[in-house]
């Protein structure tokens, strides 16, 4: 009996080929993370590089594996604009700074 | 769904409906998450300012053993997050049984993961000779980072190893619904994303080939 009322309302959403795609797809990335350190490529591109892989893969994670792509548009706006907008004013008010200091660094 | 529930979900303005359309329970975690996910932001940035800031920043990680080690723990990481979602899925569908074992299976990449990572501090500790205090490049600064950030990283693990243990022996017995599962799952993804971006920026920016 118990078994049939956890027949849940919202198994709408993701199947478990959908599960299967989103993980080789966050390993493919990964792999072209590791190799782009292996090639040693410039750090700024690299950085750029790193950090667009990231975000994709924090995405991917969010919408598919967090279930968070079938949920209300409401829950999204209420978690994630001011997070997003938290990050940014953090790295407004420090990074500029960072590079100040670099370049006020006494060459040794 | 009962009727009466759907009713009230239809029209927010009745009252009684959730606005957001999911339990108390995940919406909490999911307050928790955003909140975590700022303590792990505001480390992030700190690790990247004195990154930037320092010019002789070192690069103790060769690709042989401590890119390849961080590479399989990425891979223990995500595979771990398959199984849960497969755990929450199978939950999903009343299968307590499947469950359970996708639960364990879980832990079991948790374990691997905090196994691989200790042995990757134990190689940087006693081959490199790096300590939170200081380090043979004079940049203190990179140790004391390094260590908060991995180590705040590798507690969350830790927290849901035994929380996921906990979820599996209580839903093995029969008790907790589908939503305690999904919630538990939801901090595990959390934590599997958190090393997203502490991968890329600790491990492969600071390599050495």
């Amino acid at each position: 009996m118990s078994e049939h009322t956890e027949q849940v309302e919202h198994i709408v959403g993701a199947t478990t080929q959908s599960f299967i795609f989103v993980w080789v797809a966050l390993l493919v990335m990964t792999a072209v993370e590791v190799l782009l350190a292996y090639l040693q490529v410039p750090t700024l591109i690299m950085l750029t590089a790193l950090l667009g892989l990231s975000i994709i893969k924090a995405a991917l994670i969010i919408a598919y594996f967090m279930h968070l792509r079938f949920e209300k548009l409401s829950l999204f706006l209420t978690l994630f604009p001011m997070l997003v907008l938290c990050i940014i004013l953090m790295l407004m008010i420090f990074m500029p700074d960072s590079l100040r200091s670099l370049n006020m660094r006494v060459v040794q | 769904m009962s009727e009466a529930k759907a009713v009230a979900m239809d029209s927010v303005w009745e009252g009684g409906g959730s606005p957001y359309a999911i339990g108390s329970k995940k919406f909490g975690m999911w307050l928790f998450i955003i909140s975590d996910a700022l303590t792990f932001s505001a480390m992030l940035v700190a690790y990247t300012y004195v990154r930037i800031s320092t010019s002789n920043w070192p690069t103790p990680f060769h690709f042989s053993p401590s890119i390849i080690f961080s590479s399989v723990m990425t891979f223990c990481l995500l595979s771990s997050s398959l199984t849960m979602v497969m755990g929450v899925h199978a939950m999903n569908h009343g299968n307590r049984k499947a469950a359970v074992g996708w639960i364990l299976g879980t832990i079991v990449g948790g374990l691997a993961f905090v196994g691989l990572h200790l042995t990757e501090w134990l190689n940087l500790i006693n081959n490199e000779h790096v300590t939170t205090v200081g380090n043979e490049w004079g940049v203190p600064l990179f140790g004391g980072t390094f260590f908060a950030l991995t180590g705040l990283h590798m507690t969350h693990v830790v927290i849901g190893v035994i929380y996921l243990g906990i979820v599996a022996f209580a839903v093995g017995r029969g008790k907790f619904t589908a939503e305690d599962v999904e919630v538990s799952g939801l901090y595990w993804h959390f934590v599997d994303l958190v090393w997203m971006f502490i991968f890329p920026l600790v491990y492969l920016m600071s390599a050495k080939i």
